[in-house]
Formats: C-alpha cells, sequence, structure tokens
C-alpha cells in the first residue's frame, strides 16, 4: 500500500506523512516507511512526502519510495499534474477543492474534493491545519488507519500547546468526510 | 541522565536514529561540520549532547573534526562525527592518524552524489573504495552499511563498540536515502543494550608500554591525565609511543596494525544471507540498495528463478572468504550498487574468475529499482 502527499511547502505535507506513518507503524504495529522530498525553498516550493505499508506486518518495506501510489492527497495544482499520471488506474484521490481544479480525473479513480484549507479557515481559524484536516478526511475515506492510531500519533508528535488544535482538526475533516459518503437526498 | 537511553517505540528519520545510537553507545563528546544529507545528526547532538552534560563542537571544518573527535577519545570519551562524501574527504589524513595512534572513534559518512559537491541531497553509494582506501599507506578499517533506520541505531552502537575493542576508528557507511528515511525504531532498556569498551592498563604507569602487546595485538589505552606517560606521535613508533625511522620497526608496527584487524577479521566480519541454501545466483548488495536486492530475490524466486542474497554488514573488512565458498555453489554473482562497481571487483577478486560476476549499477540521485536487478537474474530463468 501506498500513500503519496503532495503540494507545496508550508502546508504540512511532510507532517501528514510523518503522522500517518507514525499512526501506521507505532500505534498499529505494521511495518510503514515514510520518505520526502522538498526543494531548496523554506516555503511555497514543491514538496511531497510518501509513505510505503509493508503487506507483511512482521517484515521491513523492502523498497521504500512511492513508485505507484493507492492513494494521493493533493493540495496545489502543480502536485495534482505531477503525480496523478503515477496513481494506480483504481486508487483514491483526495485533493483540496479551493486550490485543485481537476480536469481530466481518469474513470476508474474514486476522486474525493475535500476544501481542507477553507475548512481550516472556517471551522478552526488557521489554515495552518489543513493538512491534519486533510489526514482526517483521509481516514475516513479510506480506512487506511484508525482515527484512534492518527489521534494518538497527534498527542505524540505536535507541541503540546498544539494538540487540542490538531485533534479538533482531524474531527472536522473526519465529519466533512463522513457527510461526503452519505447517500445523497433526492 | 535518565533519558540518555530512548527507551521505546519511535518513528524516527535515520539520521536521528544514528545520534540516538552514538548516544546510547555512551558518546558524549560531537565534533562536526553541517553538511546535507548528514546535517540532521549534528543537530540532534547539538541538542541532545548538552542535556547529558555532553560536549557539542561546530567546528571551523572536517580536519578539525577530525583531530576533535582523536583527542577527546584520548582523554577518554567515546566521539563521533558526522559527514558526508566532500567531508570524508578531508578527515582522511586524520583519520589515517587514528588508526596509526589507535584511537577509538566513529566517522559517519551519510553517502550523496559524487564527485565533488555532486549531488548533495540525492543518494550515492560512490565513497566505498574511500573508506576502504582514501588516506595514505596499508591499513585495515572497519565500515558498516546500514539499509534500515533500526539498522541507524544499531550499526552505530556497534560502530562503537568495535571502535573500542579493536582501539581503531570505524566508519558507519550510510547513504542518503537511509539517513533521510523515517521508519519504526526500537530502542531497547539500557540493560539490554552491550558496550564493549578499550582495552585499559593493568600495570602500574611506571611499567607502562603504550603501545606493547600480547596476542591480541590490541594495546591497553592509558588516557590522558590519569597518571600515565603516554608519547602519541603519527611517526613510525616503538612500544614506547617513541619515533623510531627504520624498515624493522616500521614492519613491526604497520604489520602489527595490519594483523590486528585481520587477525580478528572472523569476529569483525557481518552479513545477512537470505534465501541462499539452494541458489544459483547471488545477488550481492548492501545498505539502501540492498532492500531493493531483497524485493528482486523474492520476485526471482515466484519466477522460478534460484536466487539469494548476501547483504553486506561489514564492507570492510569484506567477506571474501564466504565470496570464495559461495563461488563453489552459485553459477552466478549479481552486484547491485550506486556506484561504477566498487563492490563488484572486490567480488571478482574474490571469486577469481570461477564464477560470472554481473552488475547493476548508477551513480547516483536516484535509488537502483528492483526491477532493475531483476532483469539482470533472467539470465537464470529457466
Amino acid at each position: 500500500m501506498e500513500i503519496q502527499f503532495a503540494g507545496f511547502g508550508g502546508q504540512g505535507i511532510i507532517l501528514a506523512g510523518y503522522l500517518l506513518g507514525k499512526a501506521i507503524a507505532v500505534y498499529e504495529g505494521k511495518s510503514a516507511s515514510m520518505t520526502q522530498s522538498y526543494g531548496p525553498e523554506a516555503r511555497g516550493g514543491a514538496c511531497s512526502s510518501g509513505v510505503v505499508v509493508s503487506r507483511n506486518p512482521e517484515e521491513l518495506v523492502d523498497y521504500p519510495r512511492v513508485t505507484r501510489p493507492d492513494i494521493l492527497v493533493v493540495m496545489s495544482q502543480e502536485a495534482f499534474s505531477t503525480y496523478l499520471p503515477r496513481l494506480k488506474p483504481e486508487g483514491t484521490l483526495l485533493y483540496d477543492a479551493d486550490l485543485v481544479n481537476p480536469e481530466s480525473i481518469p474513470e476508474g479513480v474514486t476522486a474525493y474534493p475535500v476544501p481542507a484549507t477553507r475548512l481550516a479557515e472556517t471551522e478552526i481559524g488557521k489554515r495552518i491545519v489543513a493538512n491534519v484536516v486533510m489526514l482526517g478526511a483521509l481516514v475516513v475515506l479510506t480506512r487506511v488507519v484508525s482515527p484512534e492510531a492518527l489521534r494518538e500519533a497527534v498527542r505524540t508528535t505536535v507541541k503540546p500547546d498544539y494538540v487540542e488544535l490538531n485533534l479538533k482538526a482531524l474531527e472536522v475533516g473526519m465529519a466533512y468526510a463522513q457527510n461526503l459518503l452519505q447517500p445523497q437526498e433526492v | 541522565m535518565s533519558n540518555a537511553v530512548l527507551t521505546g517505540t519511535h518513528f524516527m528519520l535515520g539520521d536521528h536514529a544514528c545520534a540516538e545510537g552514538a548516544i546510547a553507545a555512551g558518546c558524549r563528546f560531537f565534533a562536526g561540520y553541517p553538511i546535507t544529507p548528514a546535517t540532521e545528526i549534528a543537530e540532534r547532538m547539538a541538542r541532545r549532547l548538552p542535556q547529558l552534560g555532553g560536549v557539542y563542537i561546530q567546528m571551523e571544518d572536517e580536519l578539525a573534526s577530525m583531530a576533535a573527535i582523536l583527542g577527546a577519545s584520548c582523554g577518554g570519551m567515546k566521539t563521533m562525527t558526522a559527514t558526508s562524501g566532500p567531508g570524508l574527504s578531508l578527515m582522511l589524513e586524520n583519520i589515517g592518524l587514528g588508526i596509526m595512534l589507535e584511537i577509538p572513534c566513529v566517522v559517519v559518512n551519510v553517502q550523496r552524489g559524487a564527485p565533488s559537491t555532486g549531488l548533495p541531497t540525492l543518494v550515492g553509494q560512490g565513497d566505498v573504495m574511500q573508506a576502504r582506501w582514501g588516506s595514505h599507506g596499508d591499513y585495515e578499517i572497519i565500515a558498516l552499511a546500514p539499509s534500515s533506520v533500526q539498522e541507524m541505531f544499531d550499526f552505530t552502537v556497534l560502530a562503537f563498540n568495535l571502535a573500542e575493542r579493536y582501539r581503531t576508528p570505524v566508519i558507519l557507511l550510510a547513504d542518503e536515502a537511509v539517513g533521510h528515511l523515517t521508519e519504526r525504531v526500537v530502542i531497547p532498556p539500557p540493560e539490554e543494550i552491550e558496550l564493549w569498551e578499550r582495552p585499559r592498563p593493568t600495570v602500574p604507569p611506571e611499567e607502562y608500554l603504550p603501545y606493547a602487546t600480547d596476542e591480541s595485538l590490541i594495546p591497553p589505552m592509558a588516557l590522558a591525565g590519569e597518571g600515565y606517560f603516554v608519547h602519541m606521535t603519527g611517526l613510525t613508533h616503538d612500544e614506547r609511543g617513541y619515533p623510531i625511522i627504520n624498515g624493522e620497526a616500521h614492519e613491526r608496527l604497520v604489520r602489527r596494525l595490519l594483523e590486528k584487524i585481520r587477525k580478528h577479521a572472523p569476529e569483525i566480519i557481518r552479513y545477512e544471507e537470505v534465501l541462499m541454501d539452494d541458489a544459483e545466483v547471488a545477488v550481492v548488495s548492501y545498505g539502501i540498495t540492498a532492500r531493493s536486492a531483497l524485493r528482486a530475490v523474492r520476485e526471482a524466486r515466484r519466477q522460478g528463478i534460484r536466487a539469494g542474497l548476501l547483504r553486506l554488514i561489514t564492507v570492510w573488512p569484506f567477506p571474501e572468504d564466504q565470496i570464495r565458498e559461495l563461488s563453489r555453489q552459485v553459477e552466478l554473482f549479481v552486484v547491485a550498487e550506486i556506484n561504477q562497481g566498487q563492490i563488484r571487483r572486490e567480488v571478482e577478486r574474490a571469486a577469481a574468475g570461477q564464477v560470472p560476476v554481473a552488475g547493476v549499477h548508477k551513480l547516483g540521485g536516484t535509488l537502483i529499482t528492483p526491477d532493475e536487478i531483476l532483469e539482470a537474474l533472467w539470465v537464470r530463468k529457466p
């Protein structure tokens, strides 16, 4: 199982990968590797992180870099263009609906628009937690990890003053995704 | 000092795991000069060592960094520096001094694309021969190649243990991919981490000869300031440590320094074999590339190719006896490494024409993929 996060520097793309990887590797006891890539800029440059989960929890991930993601999370138009061709034909795509215009999504791909940055601003008042809102949505839409493992990863990773804020961001993302999954009323 | 060993399960960067391994091994002195992709080791040491009463010094360059860790080790501390290829080039002069003076210390090289400043942020494995022969003269070196974040921790502890036991600089030959990888690391309780200490004098100061040895060929080490008279020089020296400039003395000293490692090579050399029992083709690899090799070998087995993996843990000393042994079993060696054949030549040398040796090589910047290794195994397809 391969999960790719991509966007630009400053959006918390690497933290998103770290939190997901930690939740899977430490709190669910599976074998997971996380890699990251970014340019020389502190903010604004292309940025990505990837998590590879081993099929066998007893075995180390053999090749730790994402090659064909099963799940792709994009938070910029550039990331969408760069990484969409690599997504598996039956893969799942999450995109920030206000930052990405999904021109052409291949048939077979399940795509979910998640306005994570807007939700972070309106529901929490801090756009810096957009990455964690996105993670909350990811958990509900893909069940790649349990919500509790992810909460535990947040509690043990972010600075104590920001734990509540990030846990709230998780819940906002999860609630939004649950809503997405509700059958549309006619 | 209860927080010296971070016992528990972590999701940790490879470079940070290296720093924690050093601290768990008792390292309390780090001198270095930051360089991508090893900077995170220095950063972690800069934050952690002062908490533990240790010393972190950012030196003016890598020559001085290496000199500082030699000096502090003579004072009895366990010491480390961390760099990448360009920095190792500058450290080699003093690594030779450390070998000549038999000073335990650990030098981490997180390899990146080279030559020169090359590819600062991207992977390479091109410093294997630099680690072996980079300093001048005949000498033996110990170098370990970690393939995972857990091994960044474990092998750093091992590097300290080997450095102490054999009184020699040890190189941790990591690579950018492992250094910048984040994975689960289990750090055991301190009482479960086995630590070896350098041999110490058992005679009173007036009877002590700094470079006199028993059959172990490893001289007991008196520390600066504890009352023993120690003379140290990079010149060829006698048992007192005094310079003595002639061929016989040189033969005696340098022969012992070589034999000190060669004699103990069977207990120093470490490797891992996977699916080798009935293998007809052996993939030889190390570091990050060994993980691609493992996937290739498993996939080859699914395709009916009897492939196995010999993963080097000690790149130096090179396990040439094992290669010689395998030459009687396998029909092909395939060496996978992100350089143009540095270990392949060692395999060819040890196989001595008995078995053909192929290679899967890259220059650096990208990993060798499992498919690229698998293709090299197809010649053995039934």
